[in-house]
This record gives C-alpha cells, structure tokens and sequence, in this order.
C-alpha cells in the first residue's frame, strides 16, 4: 500500500494549484448541464485556455488540436483533485469529446481525425449519438435503420431513439444496418451523419424529470457520404463497442457518491421535523451511514481499479461491477434526501417553500445512470458471463407450437 | 501510487492457504465441532510453525513487527477455511492490549511469550462495548471480584485480559477465585466463555484508567480483523455458489445457465469486491491514517457485515435444499459470519460509533 504518488509529482501538482489560483479565479464556476445546451462563448474560450495549458485534451495529439502530453494517469488525477478543490471550472464536457473523439482516435481515418477532433474538443461542434432504437434498447445490435449504398452515399431510413443533444448538435455518430443479409452484429456500420442533412426530423422526448435531455430522430432518405464510414463496412459493432467502452468510465464515477453523502449529510443537519435535527433522528441517521459505508467501498474500490490501471495490473470482475453499483447507490442516497423532507420533498418546478437544492430532480435523474449504457440487469449478464465466466442464457424459440430451446 | 497488497502480503496468503488446504479440510473442522473445547491444537501448532501469531509484535519484544494489513490478510484466510483456533485473541487483540497498555517489564515479559507461542491468551471486551448483563469488575489492589461475558479463546487459555472501563487486566485461568463457565453459540468453530471472579488475584495492564485509548485502537483492530474473518467466510461460500451453479444441472442445463441465478452471483460479487477495498484501506488507516482510522473500522465492519450476510443468505438458497443441509456444511460458514457480525458489536452500533466519529450523533455506544 502506497497512497502517495511521489515527490516527482509535487511540481506538477504546484503548477495546476497555481493555475487554479490565478486563470481560474478569473472564470465563472457552474458547469454546464449535461444535454442542456451548447457551451457558451465563455466557456469556448475557457476550454481553449484549457487545453494549452495542458489540463484538459491532455493526450491528444497537437495535430488533432490537442495539447499532445504522454498519457500519465495520475497528472489527469492531480488536475481534477486541484480543480475541485479549489472550485475551478472544469473544461467542457460531452459525449463528442469522451465518446467519439476516443473512439476516432482509436479506428478513424487520418482525414477524419484531422477534420472532426478540434473543433469537438474545443467545444464547437457537438454531436448526438445514434444507437438505441425503439425495438433495440438492451439487444442494441439487432437494430433495424437501414443504410443502403447509392453512387456515393448510403441512404439512411429508420428511427432513433434516446437520441441526446440531437435538438442542437451539428453532427451524429450513429449506428446502421448497411449488410442486412450478415449476421446481425456483423451488419452494421458506423457512420458520421451531418444533422442539417434534409430528412432528419427530430423530436423532444421528455423524461420523467420533466427535462428533455433526449430526443426522438426520425431519419427518412437522409444521404451521407461513404467516406463518413468509421471503420469497414459491417464493422460497426465492433467500433461502436469502442465507444460504449468509454461510455461505462463515464457513467460509473465512485467519487460522485461522496458528494451525494456530503449534501445528505448537510441537508440533515438543517432539516428540522418538529423541532428536531434530521441527524439527530437514529432512524434517518442509521440509512445515512448505510449509505456512507457503501459509499466508502466504493471509493476505496475506485482507488485500487485507478492502481491497476496506473500500474498496468489488468483488470478481472472487479473492473466491471463499477456501474451497478454506484448507480443504485446515488439512487438511494437520492432518495434518502427526498425522505429526509417528508412531503417538503416532493415539492417541485420551483414550487413555494421548495428548498434550494433540487434533490427530487436528482432522485428522478438517478434513473439515467442505472437504465442507461446498458441497465442494470445487462450489466448483471456482463458481469455473470464475462467476469464471472457463466453461460450465457439459451436462446428461445416461440412459434404457434409453445417455445423450445435452439440448439446450437 | 499502489493500492493493493504487497507482493509479500500476498506470498503469506497463499502460503496460509496452501497449508490450511492440505491440513484443514471440512471433514477436520466438523470433527472440532464435535468436541466439547472446538480449539483444534493440532492446527493451532502448524499455524505457530507459519508464524502467524506474531505478526503484530514489534521485532524488539520477538515479534515479525508487520502491519495490520499483513495481519488483516492472515484473519481473511482464517475465515475463509473457518479455522477453528483464535487468531484474533492470541495474534492480535491480547499481544495489542499489552502493547497499548502495558509497561515496558510487561511488554518485555508478555510479547515474547505470546511471540513463541508458549503462553496463550483469552481476552474480552465486549462488556465495555455492549453492556448487556450488567456486569462489572472491582478491582481492588491486586485483587478483582466481578464477572466477565464473551471472553473469546479463554477455556484453554493460561492468562485472561478482561477491561473495564479505562482499564485492562490480566488474571491467570487457574488462580483462586476464577470460575470459567462455558457460553455455546451457534457456531462451532470458535470457543466463548464467562467468568466469575472471587478475590482473585490480577495484574493490571499499566496503571488503573489509563487504558482508553488502548482500548479504542483494540476495538479498531478487532473491528478490522473481525470484518476480515467474515469477508474470507463470504469469499468462500461465494466461491462454492459460483463452482455448483456450473456443476449443477436442472432442466438440461447448468443453473447458472438461468439469469435468475447469474444474477444472484452478479450481485453478490458486486457487494463483495469493494468490501475488500474498503478493508484494505481500514487496515492501512489503522497504521499510517490515525484519524479516520475509526471511522473507516467500523464501517468495515458494519458494511462487511451486511455484505457478508446477504451473501450467506443467497448462497444457501441458490444450493437448494442441500443449501440447508448439514451434510453439505454450509452452515459453518454462515453461523461464522452471523457470530462475528455480533461480536464486539453489530452493525448497527458500529454505523453509530461511526456517526460519533464524524460529529454526527452525541454519544458513543461503548463504556471506555
């Protein structure tokens, strides 16, 4: 056990806190809300900062618009660790810039690296992402839009759904059936859809929370260009698994469950129910530390996946239960908020005597990270088969005569 | 940066799990079950011959001087096999509580002793923790009258380390005026006791109420080594789901072939993976982190605790009827990880000994 990350990096740390202390000063906090809207100029500009300083775009290479630093897992550690500390405003975050950049940089073209990474990572173009559909949501490979080749286009029809950002991107990396005669995780392609091509017809699709984070794309005869293909034709699933790969990182963040347990924890000590301290109450207390003793494993645990991957460990079955663990987590400390308030709980859209923070709205959210890039019982079956080594589920047939088992 | 165990760590896990392999097979431990004392010697023996017992002892008193991680490893490996010996009492909380508490002659006297294995120890602290009989020690110049619950490893033991409130002590087993009585809990791999005392003669362990903050770091110890105990227990019946979900067959099929089951073991890995994160940062915090150190025990504790049972419930139910059979043993495991979650205290008392190490409740639930 060695916690600490050595002397050779006591400059480096003194260099970012100096950043902070100065360039950061000079910006407004708040970051922007996922989906919500595009960065702002200010934000623009901060982000450009950013990235020639080093602290965000860290490894990307300068000729993709990057700062082209070597990868060092704990400089990006010391960068965050200083910017929450001291409330610096972090770069611009998005799934352009975790999702698609990583995954071009990984089986684009040279050509579309050139011409997609800096205008995404300097936040300017933002992009929507193209997967699930209505009919392929956790089978996500058994999807249906249609791709077929014409001159130098594929002509797309068909229909997304969960469609992030689409009301406002500038572009989609989206997944379509191109080979409808191969095996279905054989027949897609990946490819890089323009949004202001006519025929894509977009539709808000508002959420339990009341937000519309999400969309509907209804895509009738939309042409794209063949050379907007990542990867080969056919190829798309397994490019898309790129992409989902940095997807899970995202969504499985074990350091968010401790500022959820510092804000119940705050919130307790200043909700009163008839005179008295919520903390003061062993019934609400007792949940508290329930969730405070999961939320401590879980960091720990995030502490020992981030020493293997900095001491190039491997990872076995304990890199995967990240997610389904810490998206129940939240959403019970969510909800322990919400109870703590009692009906003041429920208040909601800015109501009267409705309290600052907006836990209900946090509480409802938490359904994003368990449902979504995979729910939880998907990742129960990637753990099961892939961590744990078990057979995967026998496929059924179901026809007039009952079902059967195929074997294969 | 490196958050894991040492390669040395390691070697000593497996070479203890080589030996207990070979020598302590299920058949062995349900023989101790079956007689009156549980301590198996024969064990104990080839475990002092591994060097177990002196891990914690500083090099100067005899001792190896390791960490509390080294001997957190050790108590994973014990429960994982249910040893039936106490490694707890002898290695850890007895040669600590003299460390802590007691003078330098004590020290030079004791440690070595307990490092070569030719004295051994009982020791109980679960009256200063949960007070739940009333029960209380006078003591009186070199003399103590009283009685004591939950003394763990005393029956065979030479010497006790019984506390009160502030203080530490030591009464022989076989002085005048100590009566041992025999406590049977359900799990038959480790031995409890109680014990009256009569003007019996005791020797303190440094000076009269001067032993809180050794009784403190005690109670992080055994919340650590306990956590442990029960951690390798839920490692290794999760272990025995995992190998019968492939080897048992209904309807054609393995049973882990069903989601229903696949995702009983996905969940239970999902608990038990960062119970041994968390444990191992308690362990490490009980070394190099003195003040989160008790926060970070109890929560191992408590946390581990509620782990370990969910696995021990879902294990039995995914063996079937033979889950709750006694021929198939299961049930050692479980009863192992049901007394260690009440010992020294439940889950619910250490998450308010956690509340009272951050501010957040007013009084702890433990007399020292």
């Amino acid at each position: 056990m060695e916690l600490n990350y050595g002397p050779e990096y006591d400059d480096f740390r003194a260099e970012v806190r100096h950043f902070c202390e100065t360039e950061g000063k000079k910006t407004k906090s708040g970051a922007l809300r996922m989906g919500e809207n595009r960065p702002s100029q200010a934000a623009i500009d901060w982000q450009g900062q950013l990235i020639e300083a080093g602290y965000t775009a860290r490894t990307i290479p300068k000729e993709y618009g990057g700062y082209g630093g070597t990868a060092d897992i704990v400089k990006s550690l010391i960068i965050q660790e200083e910017f929450v500390a001291s409330g610096t405003r972090s770069g611009i975050q998005n799934q352009g810039i975790s999702m698609l950049v990583p995954t071009l940089l990984e089986v684009g073209t040279e050509e579309q690296k050139l011409k997609y990474i800096k205008p995404t990572i300097n936040g300017e173009m933002i992009w929507a992402q193209g997967y699930s559909e209505p009919g392929s949501g956790s089978d996500l490979a058994s999807l249906k839009t249609k791709g077929v080749v014409e001159g130098d286009n594929f002509v797309i029809n068909g229909q997304k759904i969960w469609t992030s950002s689409a009301q406002y991107a500038d572009m989609c990396f989206i997944l379509v059936r191109t080979e409808p005669e191969a095996p279905k995780h054989h027949g897609i392609s990946y490819l890089l859809m323009d949004m202001k091509t006519t025929g894509i017809d977009i539709k808000p699709l508002v959420t339990m929370t009341g937000d519309a984070f999400f969309n509907e794309m209804f895509i009738s005869d939309v042409k794209v260009p063949v050379t907007s293909i990542v990867g080969q034709r056919g190829e798309g699933w397994r490019v898309a698994n790129v992409t989902l790969k940095y997807e899970r990182g995202m969504i499985g963040n074990p350091g968010m469950s401790a500022m959820g347990i510092r804000g119940v924890a705050d919130l307790m000590e200043e909700e009163t129910i008839s005179g008295i301290r919520a903390m003061d109450m062993p019934v609400y207390r007792d949940r508290l530390l329930k969730l405070q003793g999961r939320s401590l494993a879980n960091k720990y645990h995030g502490l020992r996946l981030l020493s293997n991957e900095i001491n190039k460990e491997g990872m076995g079955v304990e890199g995967l239960i990240v997610k389904l663990s810490a998206t129940y987590l939240s959403h019970e400390i969510y909800s322990l908020a919400v109870d703590v308030m009692g009906e003041f709980g429920t208040l909601y859209d800015g109501s009267a005597y409705q309290r600052q923070k907006d836990w209900m709205r946090q509480y409802l959210g938490s359904f994003m990270g368990i449902i979504g890039g995979g729910t939880s019982q998907i990742q129960k079956n990637v753990i099961s088969e892939r961590g744990l080594g078990l057979p995967r589920e026998p496929l059924v047939k179901l026809d007039q005569n009952g079902w059967e088992l195929i074997k294969k | 940066m490196r958050f894991g165990l040492s390669e040395e760590q390691t070697m000593l896990s497996d070479m203890l799990n080589k030996y207990l392999v070979a020598n302590l097979p299920l058949d062995v431990v349900r023989a101790s079950s079956e007689q009156t004392l549980h301590h198996n010697q024969e064990i104990w023996s080839g475990l002092l011959d591994q060097g177990i017992h002196s891990i914690l002892i500083p090099e100067d008193y005899g001792g190896a001087g390791l960490s509390m991680l080294h001997s957190e490893v050790v108590s994973e490996t014990l429960g994982k096999h249910i040893v039936p010996v106490s490694y707890l009492s002898n290695a850890v909380l007895s040669p600590l509580a003299i460390l802590y508490a007691g003078s330098e002659s004590q020290k030079e006297q004791l440690l070595p002793e307990l490092a070569s294995g030719s004295t051994s120890f009982g020791i109980a602290l679960t009256d200063v923790v949960a007070n739940r009989e009333n029960t209380k020690l006078e003591i009186n110049g070199n003399k103590v009258s009283g009685s004591a619950t939950f003394i763990m490893a005393g029956e065979n033991a030479d010497k006790l380390i019984l506390a009160a409130p502030g203080t530490l002590l030591i009464v022989d087993t076989k002085a005048a005026g100590v009566t041992m009585e025999r406590l049977n809990t359900v799990d038959k791999t480790r031995d409890f006791s109680a014990v009256t005392l009569k003007d019996a003669p005791c020797e303190l362990l440094g000076e009269i109420g001067s032993a809180d903050d050794a009784i403190e770091k005690l109670l992080n110890a055994a919340r650590i080594s306990i956590a442990a105990d029960s951690l390798g227990a839920a490692d290794a019946m999760f272990n025995q789901a995992l190998a019968y979900s492939r080897e048992r067959f209904q309807f054609d099929r393995p049973i882990g072939s069903f989601q229903s089951i696949k995702h009983i073991l996905a969940e239970m890995i999902t608990d038990l993976e960062p119970c041994r994160s968390l444990l191992w940062y308690a362990a490490y915090a009980y070394d190099e982190v003195e003040d989160e150190a008790k926060l970070v025990a109890c929560h191992a504790k408590a946390h581990i605790s509620e782990m370990a049972k969910h696995v021990g419930r879902a294990t039995t139910e995914l063996h079937g009827g033979m889950g709750f059979t006694d021929l198939l043993g299961l049930h050692f495991w479980f009863k192992r990880i049901e007394v260690n979650r009440q010992l020294l205290g439940g889950p619910e008392l250490q998450r308010h000994n956690a509340a009272v190490a951050q501010g957040w409740a007013p009084n702890a639930i433990t007399a020292a």
